[in-house]
């Protein structure tokens, strides 16, 4: 019975990290650089859909979508501010920059939210969660949605990378920037389409993650940021399917580290088992083997 | 592409220098005839609540006293922003420093306030933290006090309490791993005579997910959750707790205060929650009511301890000062001497966090916690 309440909890942790991973995974496949602002712009996300249904009054759906739409407008402009003009410039200064921009967010939202926190309301408020074996299992209608939300975004996403001429395009320019652009891509274009989408998506991993645990502060990105980067390198960073892998499964030892070792050393046993997974398989669980030209 | 990088950078380092200018708060020197008490404290970043509640009830404060003895000593208030950082508090007291620095009302936060301490003793200037609450800030300094209790005493206070009120309950703790968590739970530990049947603690950066402690506690059967920790993340243990359908008394200490301020926190989440505190904004003692009027009048929002604690630490340092009968141009150094001498001469301080507080020779405090429960959203005092 404990080990089935404790894989529930870890299932709810993890499906919180492997949304925000999704956008991690999506924008690293494409423009191949690591978007440490993300897990502010999910913490942007929260607070603009706070503001439209607390302060507006708003019903939280459409204060989820306005979220969404502001996120992505915001990940478009970061990308062409920050990003763009550091292209070809090598990885590290647009890594950097990521960190700056991070910080940026962070301090932006203290100025205009403040310090004090902000308790989010659930989009499932009043919905009561489901009680099984006599109370004893809880499941909660919050880690239900994020778990069917990731299914969602994850099969939509590999559809549109796949299928469509768009998503055929970034991946030309995933492969070879240079004769991508040759062949007529306009890859201007292609990366800022993947830096809206994952914004997009960071809007909603932001709203899904404040309705599972709503306290919200300028800093609430930050930690589930680092993790779900962390669940991304796992399940192999770039893919889709396992950046969801990576986060459920880091939710879990995670959950089961706290419950049956010790919660003093559940973060060393999640970032040990990265270790291990990276020296037996240096792409992650799902990642591609990539050749190197010496 | 260098070019356009070159005009990138430049935007941005005028950005970096503009942010700079702007957080330097003017940088005016303070007068010379006025008594100029300085705070260093996080103005922004993580811990800002509490750095800027610091800034407000002492800035509060010196306005009540210049406005209401216009023919006394005049005082001046500055507070430099440290992130909480003891590197860049070091460096805010430096810049205080030079402004003209006479007593120093900090640091806000305990880490800061160890780094500072070392700084303030070798330049003899006289120290009241209003809140930084470890026991290494005061120690080994003698011109250094604290107005706030020290973080032990909380422990054992908490101790105390629950022997004498509710001595059949079974008790769990979770704390943090960070300094503040840890001394108190470890005073608590060792003082507490009763029954403890489990112990858990969460990261210091990772305040999401506890239910993994939650089921412990429950497992282990605990009816009263000891909770030394800050209520940033005691919101969210009282959010899963609720939803898991597990109701312990929970009962924090001063860190707690404030839980009631989390805009939309759901009230009835908080119902029945004890905790130990030195201030209560709803107390009924006139003087409280008094400062919580003009906190809010001024500020537009109630004020928590942190700001408590700075409003009465201008009023000790004031009343102190006239005692040693020093004019207010008085050397830094000689103003140090002379109140050392009147805080451990048996001097006392009444004020909102406390009534009859004094200080012993290693500038802790002493003063009796007020234990309350929130009932229908508001603190009922015990």
């Amino acid at each position: 019975m404990k080990l089935l309440t404790n894989l529930i909890s870890g299932l709810s942790l993890g499906s919180v990290y492997a949304i925000i991973a999704l956008g991690y995974t999506m924008v690293y496949g494409i423009s191949k650089m690591l978007n440490f602002a993300h897990g502010d712009v999910i913490m942007i996300g929260g607070y603009m859909s706070f503001v439209m249904s607390v302060y507006l009054g708003m019903n939280a759906w459409l204060a989820l979508l306005i979220a969404m739409f502001v996120c992505t407008c915001l990940g478009i402009l970061i990308e062409r501010l920050a990003y763009r003009p550091l292209r070809g410039t090598g990885s590290l200064a647009v890594l950097i920059t990521a960190i700056g921009v991070s910080y940026f967010l962070q301090n932006v939202a203290l100025l205009i939210w403040g310090a004090n926190p902000k308790m989010f309301t659930s989009l499932f408020e009043g919905v009561q969660p489901i009680r099984l074996a006599g109370g004893s299992l809880t499941v909660t209608a919050e880690s239900l949605f994020t778990i069917a939300a990731n299914i969602i975004v994850m099969i939509v996403l590999t559809l549109f990378v796949n299928k469509t001429k768009a998503g055929k395009a970034m991946r030309a320019v995933s492969e070879d920037n240079g004769a991508a652009q040759l062949m007529g891509i306009n890859v201007n274009q292609s990366i800022s389409l993947t830096f809206a989408i994952g914004s997009g998506l960071a809007a909603v991993a932001g709203v899904l993650m404040c309705s599972a645990y709503p306290v919200l502060t300028p800093t609430t990105g930050a930690m589930p940021g680092i993790k779900a980067f962390t669940a991304a390198v796992f399940g192999g960073i770039g893919s889709i399917p396992g950046a969801m892998i990576g986060g459920l499964i880091l939710g879990i030892i995670e959950i089961f580290a706290r419950a049956y070792v010790s919660t003093e050393l559940a973060d060393a046993i999640v970032f040990a088992c990265l270790i291990i997974v990276l020296l037996v398989k240096p792409t992650g669980l799902l990642g591609k083997k990539i050749s190197e030209k010496v | 592409m260098k070019k356009k990088f070159t005009r990138f950078a430049a935007v941005a380092m005028a950005g970096v220098m503009a942010f700079a200018l702007a957080s330097c708060g003017g940088g005016h020197p303070f007068k010379k005839d006025t008594l100029n008490l300085g705070n260093a404290g996080p103005l922004t970043g993580g811990a800002a609540i509490y750095g800027n509640a610091v800034d407000r009830g002492g800035q509060l404060a010196v306005n009540e006293i210049n406005a209401a003895n216009p023919d006394g000593v005049q005082l001046a208030w500055k507070a430099e922003d440290d992130e909480a950082d003891p590197e860049k508090s070091v460096n805010a007291y430096n810049t205080l420093m030079d402004k003209g620095l006479n007593i120093f009302i900090g640091t806000t936060t305990s880490g800061a306030g160890v780094a500072v301490a070392e700084k303030a003793d070798e330049d003899r200037v006289f120290t009241l933290t209003p809140s930084a609450s470890q026991v290494a800030v005061t120690e080994g300094h003698d011109n250094v006090f604290q107005l706030c209790f020290n973080d032990p005493n909380q422990g054992v206070a908490a101790a105390q309490y629950i022997m004498a009120n509710m001595k059949d309950k079974k008790v769990g703790i979770i704390s943090q791993q960070n300094d503040y968590s840890q001394g108190i739970k470890e005073k608590f530990v060792s003082e507490f005579k009763g029954e403890i049947v489990a112990q858990e603690v969460f990261a210091k950066d990772d305040e999401k997910d506890f239910t993994a402690q939650l089921n412990a506690m429950k497992d282990a059967g605990a009816d009263l959750v000891f909770v030394p920790i800050y209520y940033t993340p005691a919101a969210n243990i009282l959010t899963q707790a609720n939803k898991m359908g597990y109701a312990p008394t929970f009962f924090g200490v001063d860190g707690m205060d404030g839980i009631l301020t989390a805009e939309n926190f759901d009230a009835s989440l908080a119902e029945g929650v004890m905790l130990l505190t030195p201030f209560v904004a709803s107390a009924n003692e006139e003087a409280t009511q008094k400062f919580v009027k003009a906190y809010v009048d001024a500020y537009g929002e109630e004020p928590n301890q942190f700001a408590a604690d700075a409003y009465d630490c201008v009023y000790a340092v004031y009343n102190a000062f006239n005692q040693t009968g020093l004019e207010a141009t008085a050397d830094t150094a000689e103003i140090c001497e002379a109140m050392i001498k009147v805080f451990t001469g048996g001097f006392t301080a009444s004020g909102v966090t406390g009534a009859e507080m004094k200080w012993n020779a290693t500038g802790q405090v002493d003063k009796t916690p007020k234990a309350c429960v929130i009932e229908n959203g508001v603190y009922v005092q015990k």
